[in-house]
């Protein structure tokens, strides 16, 4: 029961993006279109729930042990670049299908602060590590949604006469408000 | 380019969020308030000017390969001094820009200027240029945190224009992807016409 309200509440009514703001970016960068969201979904779900175990190993019982808890930025967003970097590597190794597909996301992963965030407020949260997975693993999902939801709209607004002041990232983020609107009507669901 | 250019670019011209949409993340994450909007963007002001300098300096003896994370290095170590810094001074407002503050690190602005400017340019314009676009971020977050709080609050740094209920939905999450996305419009319609 406690992970099923862990899940519904990160997916659902903390969207990571739409009522956190983490990963905008992304959200608005790499929503044209549905396939790549996808894609980027993928490689988020990948990173996100890697790093969080591995960053929670390294804060309880490395840092804390040594007592330098304020080394966590910097710790952190190495073990994230490494990470990443280590993903690629297999990846290009082992399956060169899920390469093709997710590759030319993985560098941008290490600059998505959603990556980061999370595993910070793993921390902050004081879940413990399969707390920790389960909610990385939610959010990161939410971050799908949200993004496949947005890359829907904006395939259709393509056909759509939006103003020329408006084009690009105005209507995007207006459409992206309006889907925080209707996600706040979540808000009710867990306290 | 003159000195006085690199300043003032990232005023207008080359304004991270207006223009180039760098950094989207704390800015819409930090402006439910105009108060709140311009601590964030002193506190990148900070980071990205101290990693200009500290990058325009270094460069020379960073092999060229492990340049990335070598930045990256550096300005967490600067995010790092202003987390202690506002925690131990400003501990109020520390608390409501949370976790936003370590986030400086993956702001992208703070790597774009370090990789597109501080690496290949000297010490005064590599500050000037950190300066001017820490500034130019700060003045683009305190109209927005302006805006959203007159909107949602009917006041303006905690001073009350109006009596009674504003628009709520302003300062909460909708509200900052709406203002932004109407802001950008203005900018936009703005640069030409």
């Amino acid at each position: 029961m406690e992970y099923l309200l862990i899940i519904i509440s990160a997916i659902l009514v903390n969207n990571i993006v739409l009522a956190q703001f983490l990963g905008v970016c992304p959200f608005l960068g790499v929503s044209n279109k549905i396939s790549t969201s996808v894609g980027m979904t993928g490689a988020v779900t990948f990173v996100m729930v890697l790093a969080s175990i591995v960053t929670y190993l390294i804060y309880t019982y490395l840092l804390i042990p040594l007592g330098i808890g304020f080394m966590q930025t910097i710790t952190y967003i190495l073990v994230i670049a490494s990470l990443v970097q280590l993903v690629e590597i297999i990846l290009k190794k082992v399956s060169q299908a899920l390469y093709q597909a997710l590759g030319i996301f993985l560098p941008l992963i290490t600059t998505n602060c959603a990556v980061l965030g999370v595993t910070l407020l793993v921390i902050k949260k004081h879940f413990n590590l399969l707390e920790g997975v389960v909610y990385s693993f939610a959010t990161a999902l939410g971050f799908g949604l949200a993004l496949i939801l947005l890359a829907g709209i904006r395939e259709q607004l393509d056909m759509a006469e939006v103003p020329k002041g408006m084009k690009g990232a105005p209507i995007s983020l207006l459409v992206a408000g309006i889907l925080a609107l209707a996600f706040m009507g979540f808000s009710g669901i867990v306290k | 380019m003159s000195n006085l250019k690199i300043f003032t670019k990232g005023f207008f011209k080359e304004n991270p969020i207006l223009v180039l949409l760098l950094g989207t993340c704390p800015t819409l994450a930090t402006t439910s308030s105009a108060i709140n909007g311009l601590g964030m963007g002193i506190a990148t002001t900070f980071v990205l000017t101290s990693s200009n300098v500290a990058i325009s300096l270094l460069a020379k003896f960073i092999p060229d390969k492990v340049r990335i994370p070598s930045y990256i290095v550096v300005i967490a170590s600067f995010v790092t001094i202003v987390d202690l810094i506002m925690q131990a001074y400003v501990p109020d407002l520390y608390e409501t820009l949370g976790i936003f503050i370590p986030l400086i690190v993956v702001n992208c602005i703070v790597l774009a200027r370090a990789e597109a400017f501080a690496s290949k340019n000297r010490l005064l314009p590599s500050l000037l240029d950190g300066a001017g676009m820490g500034l130019g971020f700060t003045m683009a977050l305190g109209i927005l945190g302006s805006i959203r709080e007159i909107l949602g609050n009917g006041s303006i740094f905690n001073y009350k224009l109006i009596k009674g209920d504003a628009i709520l939905v302003f300062i909460l999450a909708p509200g900052a992807f709406i203002a932004l996305g109407y802001l950008i419009a203005l900018i936009n319609k703005i640069r030409k016409a």
